[in-house]
């Protein structure tokens, strides 16, 4: 039983692939993230899954529909937070709850009582008067969810949902988003911060171009791709890729980038012990675990974020 | 605090399908109830300035020289255009900014349409609020009128139609072209200036249409104002021209109205469908 099922799904523009043969499966309350770079396709891949979209080509089923003849019964079900907040403007925070729950046919008594219930879960019902434009982005972002939530929704579509936050109102949304996905709610989304796919995916694609490069869970992917430990070490914009090249042998696999130099290490402590011991000296060093980003780096030869 | 539970509720696609234009048409009432002061002070100020300079003020000075317009007074001749030009001025600007506003500037029709609604139920629904804001000012220019003693005829109610049905004759080819465009540099004021200004005062409007030289009557043929206007007049005060004339001005009025109400349902399906 799967609630979403995309095969060779591709979005042409003229001739750019947006998508270009993407295939994967969601299961019911699964939490399922699209990582990428910006530009990769995830924007339109969420826009086909949320049947706004037509797909060129492949097959796609949410809910068991085809988003080609099922758009208004597929949109029903679902709760879409885009990249770009779209609530009214010139409503209040409540009323943005209340037109948008009328979208779906459901009753004024019901929505009503659905909107103070998700103010709250929004942590938003002191605000509920408030002019959307009074909001902070982090604000802002919430009400979005609660607006996407009024519909009692099989399936919530969010899209980079903190970008633009700082990371206070960034922590406060993982709480609620995390909260939702306890509760079974399925949850697909799109980021391009690694630490909000470990945080909140179970599993992920990690795509590229319009394109998977990879999928699994992030726990696996890092495995997979990556050492258990990487050694950061700087030795000044000109010299990093000299250090380098007397760094052979040192870890499991070197990556050289324009301000540091990263060395794959199970043991990070050891490889550094190790850098000295070849007589070099770096400004600054750092051990950390590999994260999502390793694996982004070692797929594509690029980071994340550009 | 955790998410309430709520209630499962049935969700109801067909009844989506079927009423999704007045959920649309509920959203941009809700949000004109901000400006209801407003929009009622202009509804009822209008008629009255428009009606004592020109049926009051002018006609006196008509009257005079001229005697009877058309077989009627002129506050009588004129009242009927006034009542358009005000209608079809509504149509004109909420066919336009709020259009360009609800794909770009706040985007709420992107956000209607990741729910269940379609582009032809945002442009179904935002045409009958526009209808809905069209009969505001027209239903008081039509009581203002009859309080001047400017509506001889029983059927004179009538004149609250026909104003309508011009606004959607030259509005929803207005519509249709603002949803088609990306950007507005200064394309609104253009419409407004060179397209419906002179369509107002070309129209036979303030003076019969065969004042005016005969090589710019073809303005008022072409002109929704003018078959409105002269429309309004058969139910303002009495038939005063053949039948076949009239039936050309509903026939042409309402083949406008829909033929860009059409073209605004597809070029939104198809800008929405990204």
């Amino acid at each position: 039983m799967t609630v979403i099922a995309a095969s060779e799904l591709v979005k042409r523009y003229g001739d750019f692939a947006a998508v270009d043969g993407i295939s994967f499966e969601v299961a019911p309350g699964e939490s399922f993230g699209l990582l990428g770079p910006n530009g990769a396709g995830k924007s339109t891949t969420m826009r086909m899954v949320g049947a706004v979209s037509t797909r060129t080509s492949g097959s796609l089923t949410v809910l068991g529909l085809d988003p080609d003849d099922y758009g208004p019964e597929i949109r029903s079900r679902l709760g879409v937070v885009p990249q770009q907040d779209n609530l009214d403007n010139e409503l209040r925070v409540r009323e943005n709850l209340l037109t948008y729950g009328r979208y779906f046919g459901l009753p004024r008594r019901l929505v009503a009582e659905r909107a103070d219930e998700l103010l709250q879960f929004a942590q938003l019902a002191d605000r509920a008067s408030a002019k959307v434009d009074e909001l902070s982005g982090g604000m802002k972002r919430r009400l979005t969810i609660a607006r996407a939530l009024i519909n009692d929704p099989r399936i919530l579509l969010l899209d980079e949902p903190t970008t633009g936050l700082d990371p206070q109102a960034r922590h406060i949304l993982w709480d609620r988003l995390f909260r939702l996905k306890e509760q079974g709610t399925t949850l697909v989304l799109t980021t391009h911060y690694m630490d909000e796919a470990e945080q909140l995916c179970d599993r992920l694609i990690v795509v590229d171009k319009g394109r998977i490069m990879a999928e699994g869970a992030p726990a696996a992917l890092i495995k997979q791709y990556s050492t258990r430990e990487v050694l950061e070490v700087r030795f000044g914009s000109d010299q990093n890729a000299g250090a380098a090249g007397k760094l052979d042998g040192v870890g499991e696999r070197l990556e050289v980038l324009p301000d540091r130099v990263l060395v794959y290490a199970d043991d990070g402590e050891k490889a550094l012990v190790e850098v000295t011991r070849r007589g070099l000296q770096p400004l600054t060093s750092l051990v950390r675990r590999s994260s999502l980003e390793d694996v982004f780096l070692r797929l594509t030869g690029r980071s994340l974020i550009e | 605090m955790s998410r309430p539970v709520i209630e499962p509720v049935e969700i109801n696609p067909a009844r989506v399908r079927r009423n999704g234009a007045l959920y649309v048409f509920e959203h941009q009432v809700r949000v004109m109830r901000n400006y209801r002061s407003s929009i009622i002070a202009t509804a009822i100020g209008t008629p009255f300035i428009y009606l004592f300079a020109f049926g009051i003020g002018i006609g006196t000075l008509v009257s005079a020289n001229a005697g009877l317009v058309d077989g009627v007074s002129y506050l009588t001749f004129v009242a009927p255009a006034l009542i358009v030009m005000s209608v079809v001025g509504i149509a004109a600007m909420e066919f336009t900014y709020p259009i360009l506003l609800g794909f770009k500037w706040n985007p709420f029709f992107i956000a209607m349409n990741a729910a269940p609604l379609s582009g032809r139920q945002i442009i179904d629904g935002t045409v009958l609020f526009v209808v809905l804001r069209m009969a505001i000012p027209s239903v008081a220019y039509f009581v203002v009128m009859t309080l001047f003693g400017a509506v001889p005829s029983p059927l004179g109610a009538g004149v609250i139609l026909t104003s309508i049905l011009a606004g959607l004759a030259l509005g929803t080819p207005i519509m249709a072209y603002s949803a088609s465009i990306t950007e507005d540099k200064g394309q609104f004021a253009v419409i407004g200036r060179v397209v419906v200004l002179p369509l107002t005062l070309f129209s036979g409007t303030m003076f019969p249409l065969d004042q005016l030289p005969f090589f710019l009557q073809w303005i008022g043929w072409i002109s929704p104002v003018w078959h409105g206007t002269e429309l309004g007049r058969q139910f303002a005060y009495g038939a005063t021209e053949p039948i076949w004339l009239t039936v050309i001005h509903v026939v042409y009025l309402v083949a406008l109205a829909v033929a860009g109400w059409r073209l605004a349902v597809r070029i939104a399906t198809k800008r929405l469908d990204t």
